[in-house]
C-alpha cells in the first residue's frame, strides 16, 4: 500500500477534529490555545498535501502554509500576552472563572 | 511591473506609515494630544489618496492578489470615514489613559489598514493575511483597558476568532484542493469547467469548503450560530472600540463575504442557489435571535450588541438576494451597500452619544440614562434620532435602507424572509423605544450637566446630518451604491 493524498486528508481531518474537540471541552486557556494550533496545523497538512498531489508544478499551497505559520505565531503571541494580563488580575487561567461577562 | 502598481496602494501605505510614525512620536512628545491630531491627519491623507482611485481602471494588481475596483473603493471610503469618526469621538476617552495613548491610535490605524485590505483582496492567501491583520489589532484593542472585563473580553474574542479563522482556512484549503487555485476568479473558472464535465452533481468537497468559508466569515459578521461572542466583547471592550467593531469590522466582513461568494461561487446557478438559501435561512434566525434577546438587556452596550446582530440579519438579506438573483440584477448588492452606509452612520451616531454620556456617568446601565434630556439635551436628541433610525421609522436613513434592501428580496422569491424581517423590526421598536422613553421621561439621578468636547459634537452632528440626509434625499446615495456594484453585473 502506498501513501496517497487521501491518507494525508484523513490525518488532517482527524487532527482538525481533535483540535476542535479540545477547544470545546478543555477549560485551561493555554490548552485551548494549543488546540487552536493543532487545528491550524491540520489545515497546513492538507494544504501541503494538496499542493504536492494536485498542483505539483506550482508552490501556491506551500506558500500559503508559510503565511499561516507566521500568522499563527503572531496570534499565539497576542494570546499568551492576554492570558498573562488576565492571570495577574485573577491568579487563574481556568476558562470557567472568566464569568464577569456571561459566556 | 510591480513598482508601477504601487501607487494603487497609496491609501494603505500611508496608513502604515502614519501608524509607525505614531509609535515613534509617542516616545518623544510629551503633549499626547498631538497624537490624535496626527491620526486624524493620517486618515485624511489616506482618504485623499483614495479619491483618485474613483477614476482608476478596474484591474487586478500584484499577480492578481489585489483588485482595484469601484466596489473596493466605496468600502475604503466607508471604513476610513468610520475610523475618522471613531478617532474624533475617542479623544476624551483616551485622554484618561495614563499610558499607551500612542499604541491605541497606532493599533486603530493598523486595524483600519487590515480592514481596507480585506475589502480589496481577491486571493485566498491575501484574504487570510488581511483578515488576521485586522483581527489581531482588534483583539489587542478589545483588551486594551487591561481591567477584568476588558481583558476577559479580549481573550474570548481572540480564542473564538482564532477558531473561526482555522475553520475558514480549512474551507479555503478544501476549495484549493478541488480547484488547484487560490485566486478567486481562477477558482471560479475551474469550478465552471468542472460542473460542465460532471453535469449537475456537485463535488462534496467543494460544497463542504464553501460551507466552511461561510462559517468563517459568519463569525466576522456575527451571524447565527457564531453570534455568541458579540455581546461579551461589546460589553467588555472600550466603548470607542465597541463602536469600531460594530461598524467598520462588520462592513469589511460583509464586503469580503459578498466578494468571495460572488466571485468564486457566483455565476453558477446551482451553486448560487445553494449559498443563497443557506444565507437566507441564517439571516432569518440571526435577526430573530438578536431582537428577542435584546429585549431583557439592562446594559446599553450589550443591548446594542444584540441590536447589531439583528442588523447583521437584515444585511444578510442583501447577500441572500444576490445569491438567488444570480446575474439577473444587482439589487441585493446595492441594497447591502446602501444599508451599510445607513447602518454605519446610525450606529456611529448612537455610540458617539453613548461614549459622551458614559464618560461622565462611568456607567453603561440603561437605568442611568434616566432623565438624560435635562442633563444633555443635544446628546439625547441625537441618540433618540439614531435609535429611531435603527428601528426604521421616517424620516431617517434606516427606513429607506430597509425598504430598498427588502424590495430587492421580494423580487427574488424571498417574501417569507421579508415578512420575518418586518415582524422583527416591530419587535425591535420595543427595546429601542424603551431607551428613548427612559431618557425623555425618567427622573434624573443627578442634575450635573454632561460635558462633551468639540470634536465629539462635530462627529455626532455629522452622523445625525448623514442619517437625515440619507433618509430625506436617498437618490444620490442609491446611485453611488448602484455604481459601486456594476462590476458584478453581466
Amino acid at each position: 500500500m502506498t501513501v496517497g493524498l487521501e491518507h494525508f486528508l484523513i490525518l488532517s481531518a482527524v487532527l482538525f477534529c481533535i483540535g476542535l474537540y479540545g477547544v470545546l471541552t478543555r477549560r485551561n486557556v493555554v490548552i485551548i490555545l494549543m488546540c487552536i494550533e493543532i487545528m491550524l496545523n491540520a489545515v497546513n497538512i492538507s494544504l501541503v498535501a494538496f499542493s504536492r498531489y494536485v498542483t505539483p508544478a506550482v508552490l501556491q499551497g506551500q506558500m500559503f502554509v508559510i503565511f499561516v505559520i507566521t500568522v499563527a505565531a503572531a496570534e499565539v503571541a497576542v494570546g499568551i500576552a492576554m492570558i498573562i494580563a488576565i492571570y495577574r488580575k485573577r491568579q487563574s487561567i481556568n476558562a470557567d472563572t472568566f464569568d464577569l461577562l456571561k459566556w | 511591473m510591480i513598482s508601477d502598481e504601487l501607487h494603487f496602494l497609496a491609501p494603505e501605505l500611508s496608513l502604515l506609515g502614519f501608524a509607525l510614525l505614531l509609535i515613534i512620536l509617542d516616545l518623544v512628545v510629551k503633549q499626547k494630544k498631538i497624537l490624535a491630531g496626527v491620526t486624524i491627519g493620517g486618515l485624511i491623507v489616506s482618504i485623499g489618496f483614495t479619491v483618485p482611485l474613483l477614476s482608476a481602471p478596474t484591474i487586478d494588481i500584484f499577480y492578481a492578489m489585489i483588485a482595484v475596483d469601484s466596489y473596493a473603493t466605496i468600502f475604503k471610503f466607508l471604513i476610513l470615514g468610520a475610523t475618522l469618526f471613531i478617532v474624533l469621538a475617542s479623544q476624551d476617552y483616551v485622554n484618561k489613559f495614563q499610558r499607551y495613548q500612542g499604541e491605541y491610535y497606532a493599533l486603530l490605524l493598523i486595524a483600519a489598514l487590515g480592514l481596507i485590505l480585506l475589502t480589496e483582496t481577491v486571493d485566498f492567501i491575501a484574504i487570510f493575511v488581511a483578515l488576521e491583520m485586522s483581527s489581531i489589532a482588534l483583539y489587542v484593542l478589545t483588551g486594551f483597558l487591561k481591567d477584568d472585563k476588558s481583558s476577559e473580553a479580549g481573550l474570548k474574542y481572540l480564542l473564538l476568532g482564532a477558531v473561526a479563522s482555522a475553520v475558514l482556512l480549512y474551507g479555503m484549503a478544501l476549495v484549493f484542493g478541488v480547484t488547484g487555485k487560490t485566486c478567486l476568479p481562477c477558482v471560479r473558472s475551474m469550478i465552471e469547467a468542472m460542473s460542465f464535465v460532471a453535469n449537475s452533481m456537485p463535488n462534496p468537497a467543494l460544497i463542504l469548503g464553501m460551507v466552511l468559508i461561510i462559517t468563517g466569515f459568519g463569525f466576522k459578521i456575527a451571524s447565527f450560530p457564531f453570534q455568541m461572542w458579540v455581546p461579551d466583547v461589546y460589553e467588555g471592550a472600550p466603548t470607542p472600540i465597541t463602536a469600531y467593531l460594530s461598524v467598520a469590522g462588520k462592513a469589511a466582513g460583509f464586503a469580503v463575504m459578498l466578494r468571495v461568494l460572488l466571485m468564486t461561487f457566483g455565476m453558477q446557478s446551482w451553486l448560487s442557489m445553494e449559498w443563497g438559501i443557506i444565507i437566507a435561512v441564517l439571516s432569518a434566525i440571526t435577526m430573530t435571535i438578536g431582537n428577542v434577546v435584546a429585549i431583557p438587556q439592562t446594559n446599553i452596550k450589550r443591548m446594542l450588541g444584540y441590536s447589531s446582530i439583528a442588523q447583521a440579519g437584515y444585511l444578510m438579506v442583501g447577500i441572500a438576494t444576490a445569491g438567488l438573483a444570480f446575474n439577473a440584477d444587482t439589487l441585493g448588492q446595492s441594497g447591502l451597500i446602501f444599508f451599510l452606509m445607513s447602518y454605519i452612520l446610525t450606529n456611529l451616531g448612537a455610540f458617539i452619544a453613548i461614549i459622551a454620556i458614559s464618560n461622565k456617568t462611568e456607567s453603561d446601565a440603561i437605568s442611568d440614562y434616566a432623565g438624560m434630556i435635562k442633563r444633555a439635551p443635544i446628546l439625547t436628541i441625537a441618540l433618540s434620532l439614531c435609535l429611531i433610525s435603527l428601528i426604521g421609522l421616517p424620516p431617517t436613513a434606516g427606513l429607506i435602507a430597509k425598504i430598498y434592501i427588502f424590495s430587492g428580496a421580494v423580487q427574488h422569491n424571498l417574501l417569507w424572509l421579508v415578512v420575518i424581517a418586518v415582524i422583527n423590526s416591530c419587535i425591535s421598536a420595543y427595546y429601542y423605544m424603551r431607551v428613548v422613553k427612559v431618557m425623555w421621561l425618567g427622573t434624573p439621578s443627578s442634575q450635573d450637566k454632561v460635558p462633551s468636547s468639540f470634536a465629539l459634537k462635530f462627529a455626532l452632528a455629522l452622523c445625525c446630518l448623514g442619517v437625515l440626509l440619507l433618509g430625506i434625499l436617498p437618490g444620490g446615495f442609491i446611485g453611488i451604491a448602484e455604481a459601486a456594484v456594476k462590476m458584478f453585473g453581466l
